[in-house]
């Protein structure tokens, strides 16, 4: 079996009496898009906040690439490789689109101490931004504002921003959120592609989604995982759809 | 040259055109108060680097221009007393040269700016400008009570200090020097707004969420603002206090602070020449305004409530507009 890049590890993280992170343990394997699923308030975002870097766990181990990352802020688990996408677009709303993908670039460049050359005729930086833009199909609307864009072309931005990064793995909240069926199929067809890239923890809502790109699927209820397993395995767990598909979901 | 341009360019040149003016016509007061005006705007260029670019609400820069101004007294007084600094191992005289006072400006007010940064910075918003006027207050009320250096009195210098090659009691002279300054660090704030730094920094201004997800730490590029910022308007405290040959308390007081954002919002956040516009407005204005009445400062007051409620760009912004994106 093939060496797990994302290991999560006995999590746990209590708010008082709540226990929104009970003991999850999950891996993200080469080349999968492993899907996290659950009913509101299962938790899903605290331990996305706790593998992203945000929020530090009660107890437990995040491994990333090798290297336990748990005492890890934000940023140097984005340094490690880990891209992460906001549920809610996280951009700078007074830049232009390819300023956004250029910050990305930067980022990644490790070059952020320098005073006086201007960064937008770094040529290189500006090369890797543009072909993030154009992977997306954003390249049209380089020289717009952010604040100008559509909310999908928004969302597609944040996914080139991370692109921008060459990650070892994307860790992607609700990246279909708010994009409508039409939005929703082209973002799918697109991460598909994408886990030729690197592999993708996905948390999403979109279900027809979830079933068309994850290899694996984990459920979080009430802060525990209740199942991991291929799509079919967990349209066919009784527990499953008692818990949280409810009975109209035909497979 | 787009628009904003050219309300750059001709901002940039009103000062050396009035200056040069007032010598032609012989008005040598003038000169001292374009000297002053250009004085301000430095300090409030430095300020605009950590307001306007990084968002930072600091007010408590009067710390950074009363070290400035307290450096150039404590030099030149020791100088002109013929008392050395520090006798012990070795023997620090004071100086009368502007460009080691300058250094020993920019540092010390660096070294406060970091200080003050590493403890301000972990905080925002209300806390981040209680915190920098908590600064402002304690330096106020320690070089009040400081005796050494006048404490409340002051500290008086009898002779301008001096440049290689300039006279500087010359007002002209004086005053292009300052300008050259002034000009020196527009230029080096225009290419850091514009370089990776300058980037990075408004985009932790405008989210700083975004900024960690690509690998960078906010607060160091705060930080790192915050001391360039510190050391420039410590620099402009060490020429104000060589222009009124007189350093005070009050170049540390809140007050002090609170004009300097008042440059930077009349004139336009963020925006390069914006400090520089609202330094010479509020200048003008203290000119003519305290000749028509003693309470000049309420129609300063008014100015800065409309600009507020219906000019948000200030001077700057509601000429030229909307802020271009580089390229």
């Amino acid at each position: 079996m093939t060496e797990p890049l994302l290991q999560i590890k006995g999590l746990h993280k209590s708010f008082g009496a709540l226990r929104a992170t009970d003991d999850v343990s999950l891996t993200l394997l080469p080349g999968e898009i492993h899907a996290l699923i659950g009913p509101n308030g299962a938790g899903k975002s605290t331990l996305i906040a706790q593998v992203a870097g945000g929020l530090a766990p009660n107890a437990g181990q995040i491994v990333f690439d090798g290297v336990d990352v748990t005492a890890f802020g934000t940023a140097a688990r984005a340094r490690a490789g880990l891209g992460r996408t906001f549920q809610i677009s996280a951009l700078a709303m007074e830049f232009t689109v390819l300023q956004n993908a250029v910050l990305g670039a930067l980022g990644a460049s490790r070059s952020v101490w320098r005073f006086l050359k201007p960064v937008m005729r770094d040529a290189e930086m500006r090369a890797q931004a543009e072909a993030a833009l154009d992977r997306v199909g954003l390249s049209d609307e380089a020289q717009k504002r952010t604040a100008d864009l559509s909310h999908g072309q928004r969302r597609l931005l944040e996914v080139a921003v991370a692109l921008t990064l060459a990650p070892k793995a994307f860790l992607m909240d609700e990246p279909m959120a708010g994009l409508g069926a039409e939005g929703s199929k082209r973002m799918t067809t697109f991460l598909d592609s994408l886990r030729a890239d690197a592999p993708i923890l996905l948390v999403e809502h979109d279900m027809d989604a979830v079933f068309a790109l994850a290899d694996r699927i984990s459920v979080l209820v009430y802060g525990q995982i209740i199942a991991t397993g291929t799509a079919d395995e967990i349209r066919a767990n009784p527990e499953v759809r008692s818990a949280y598909l409810g009975e109209e979901v035909s497979p | 040259m787009n628009r904003e341009g050219l309300i750059n360019a001709s901002v940039y040149l009103a000062l050396p055109v009035l200056a040069l003016a007032a010598l032609a016509l012989d008005e040598p007061f003038t000169i001292t108060l374009a000297t002053r005006a250009a004085i301000l705007a430095l300090a409030a260029v430095g300020l605009n680097l950590a307001l306007g670019l990084g968002g930072l609400v600091s007010l408590g820069h009067a710390v950074f221009f009363g070290l400035g101004g307290y450096a150039m007294g404590i030099l030149a007084s020791h100088a002109q007393s013929y008392a050395p600094l520090y006798d012990g191992w070795f023997v620090v005289e004071g100086t009368k040269s502007m460009p080691v006072i300058w250094l020993v400006a920019v540092l010390s007010s660096a070294l406060a700016a970091l200080i003050i940064g590493l403890l301000s910075l972990r905080t925002s918003g209300v806390y981040f400008i209680m915190i920098t006027l908590a600064f402002g207050q304690m330096f106020y009320y320690f070089s009040i009570s400081w005796p050494a250096y006048g404490g409340e009195d002051g500290l008086s210098i009898y002779v301008r200090n001096s440049f290689p090659g300039l006279n500087t009691l010359d007002p002209i002279q004086f005053f292009a020097l300052v300008f050259a300054l002034l000009s020196l660090v527009l230029w080096g704030m225009g290419r850091i707004a514009r370089a990776p730094f300058g980037l990075a920094l408004s985009a932790a201004r405008q989210n700083a969420a975004r900024v960690e997800t690509v690998g960078l730490e906010p607060f160091r590029l705060r930080l790192v603002a915050f001391v360039i910022s510190g050391a420039v308007t410590g620099l402009a405290g060490a020429l104000f206090a060589d222009l009124n040959r007189f350093v005070s308390p009050t170049m540390f007081s809140w007050q002090m602070s609170g004009e300097f954002i008042v440059f930077v919002v009349l004139g336009g956040i963020g925006r390069l020449f914006g400090p520089v516009a609202g330094a010479c407005l509020f200048v003008l204005l203290e000119h003519t305004l305290s000749g028509v009445s003693e309470f000049w400062l309420v129609y300063v007051g008014a100015i800065l409530l409309l600009v507020v409620l219906f000019a948000r760009g200030g001077l700057i912004g509601s000429l030229a507009g909307r802020e271009v994106a580089d390229d």
